[in-house]
């Protein structure tokens, strides 16, 4: 039986074809995004929830049904899950008609039925008119909404999508974002995007896991993902553009403030107690969250901390002027950006001395 | 048709024996064509090796190992004989036997290759359908890979017709029982009788071109209709 609104969990681990231990949840109409690099699993874990592969232990679960329970010996094939599975390239049946594909997801039914039911989905994919056009004779979003469906025609319990954007072009894909967000709020069924693009999971999904090696790093709303991750690799794949050593000096408990030294300079940071001091550390600054002033000015008060650099290089690019600076004692540079009128107006070029600003709540420390 | 010339026993055995090899080959070897097309197991490379051997090693040779695999001295030539009374060699029995064992690559390969080319993704999109074995195999798989059957009846079909060496080393030349067409084109080359010889070597080459090209236009429009979808 379909489960609208009920939870979808997995707890599982693999051997083969790689290692993993994940654990997902979404909740009954939201939309989950696995993000992750090439090999991280994220596929894989979606062939674990269709049944297309067998976990070696865990538990899935949809709503009140189990699919999967190594403990009870229990796994439930694909034809037993109602899964509705877009595949990366689709999966299209060449042989068949756009109406057939759509149809074939309901071989049960008398064919009346099944024709009715199909073209009501053909048409809320906006595809009326096409239902007789092969595969072949369809564009690239075209085969999308067709295999869209074919996955929804069968009222599934759980939708999982495997990189339905990679293959269209930029303005389809801005299209099908608006399509999957409205239809997402009218299924009322867990969705599990995968995905490698961090934009399209900040503006589509309700929570997001981040996969690397197998392993599940990280799981949260995106926007909270982004601005905190848990560890180096997490902020590396989230492509954290200013990752810099450090060395913690000591805790201030009272003003709830790490001090570490970067280079040869100290500088405050959020209190994180779970780093010992006197180790190294990773600090993380988001380059917009920086703002470059003049060397001269002075040091600003309150939870403002800045630092003083010496500009390496400017790169305009898209807008705005892309800067990498140097912290003095610390090899590696600091990367901000700023409009051209600020570097025109604090006359920033190679070699110039400059102060740049930030807030501290915005420094992050990590563990390396 | 008055073709004094022309051998109709020997015509009609080698038919016969094309129909029934087909019949009885090509479900054996489209299911060992599927399972050899998505499955990975220790010594696989070994198994499609042996399959193929029929397509490299003399027709003598093969002949040979079937003359002493189904003749009396071994356990199925016993065990046969002891069954229905009859020997397997030297009979049309003994001919299909034959017959179908060195057809296999022939039935084989070309639908290996067709499953091999239906995409993964496919075929998960079948399961998550809801579609159960026979159901994908019915609607997906088979109208897919039809290429590579008609193409695997068509070589099993025209090989068995054209088989020579094995079918003299298992069957010998018996006159209604298994003499095929290839036989009886040879012994009329052996009696100097070459106006038969060329009107049977005309009507098999003439079968044979026409077989090859319907079997080759039918499968190019199928693989037309069914392209893959560019992505």
């Amino acid at each position: 039986m379909p489960c609208p609104g009920s939870d979808f969990r997995l707890a599982v681990t693999l051997a083969q074809p790689l290692p993993m231990r994940a654990e997902l949840h979404c909740g009954g109409a939201e939309l989950l995004a696995l993000v992750g690099p090439s090999g991280s699993g994220k596929s894989t874990l979606l062939r674990l929830v269709a049944g297309l592969s067998r976990p070696a232990q865990g538990r899935i679960e949809c709503g009140s049904a189990c699919w999967f329970d190594s403990a009870r010996g229990l796994h439930l094939s694909p034809q037993q899950r109602r899964v509705g599975f877009v595949p990366q390239h689709y999966g299209l049946f060449p042989h068949m008609t756009a109406l057939g594909n759509v149809m074939a997801g309901l071989h049960s039914l008398p064919v009346r039925e099944r024709e009715t039911r199909a073209r009501h989905w053909l048409d809320r994919v906006h595809l009326p008119g096409l239902a007789q056009r092969r595969p072949a004779e369809l564009s690239g979003g075209e085969q999308q909404r067709v295999a869209l469906a074919r996955a929804l025609v069968r009222e599934p319990s759980i939708l999982l999508l495997d990189e339905p954007f990679s293959a269209v072009d930029q303005v389809t894909r801005q299209t099908l974002h608006l399509e999957l967000a409205e239809l997402k709020q009218e299924l009322g069924i867990p969705v599990l995007l995968v995905t490698h693009d961090l934009d399209e999971a900040l503006l589509l999904a309700d929570h997001m896991t981040l996969l690397a090696r197998g392993r599940t790093l990280q799981s949260g709303r995106p926007e909270a993902v982004m601005a905190e991750p848990v560890n180096a690799e997490a902020a590396r794949l989230l492509g954290a553009r200013n990752l810099l050593p450090g060395t913690l000096l000591r805790h201030d408990a009272a003003t709830a403030t790490s001090w570490i030294r970067v280079g040869s300079v100290e500088l405050a940071a959020p209190l994180a107690p779970d780093l010992d001091p006197q180790t190294e550390v990773l600090w993380m600054l988001p380059p917009d969250a920086a703002r470059l002033t003049a060397d001269s000015a002075a040091p600003p008060a309150g939870h403002t901390d800045s630092l003083r650099v010496c500009i390496r290089t400017l790169l305009p690019l898209g807008g705005s002027v892309r800067i990498t600076a140097n912290i003095p004692g610390l090899d590696t540079p600091l990367q901000l950006q700023a409009p051209p009128a600020d570097v025109a107006a604090l006359n920033l070029q190679a070699g110039a001395r400059a102060r740049v600003e930030f807030p501290r709540a915005r420094i992050r420390l990590l563990r390396p | 048709m008055s073709s004094p010339g022309m051998d109709f026993t020997a015509l009609r055995l080698s038919l016969e024996l094309g129909v029934v090899t087909v019949l009885l080959l090509l479900p054996l070897a489209l299911m060992t064509a599927r399972f050899l097309a998505w499955r990975r197991f220790p010594g696989k490379s070994l198994l499609e090796a042996a399959l193929a051997v029929p397509l490299v090693l003399p027709p003598t040779v093969v002949g040979y190992y079937l003359l002493v695999g189904m003749g009396s001295g071994s356990w199925l030539g016993e065990w046969v004989e002891r069954m229905t009374g009859q020997s397997l060699v030297f009979s049309f029995s003994g001919l299909v036997v034959a017959s179908v064992i060195v057809n296999i690559p022939f039935a084989v390969q070309p639908m290996q290759r067709a499953f091999e080319a239906i995409p993964g993704e496919v075929r998960d999109a079948a399961a998550c359908c809801g579609m159960g074995f026979w159901r994908t195999l019915l609607t997906v798989e088979l109208p897919l890979a039809w290429p590579g059957v008609v193409t695997a009846f068509v070589l099993t079909f025209a090989h068995t017709l054209g088989e020579f060496g094995v079918v003299l080393m298992v069957g010998g030349s018996i006159p209604g029982e298994t003499q095929t067409i290839a036989i009886a084109i040879y012994d009329r080359v052996q009696a100097f009788d070459y106006a038969a010889a060329g009107q049977m070597s005309l009507l098999l080459l003439v079968f044979s071109l026409l077989v090859l090209a319907l079997a080759g236009g039918w499968g190019r429009r199928i693989g037309r209709r069914d392209a893959l979808p560019r992505i």
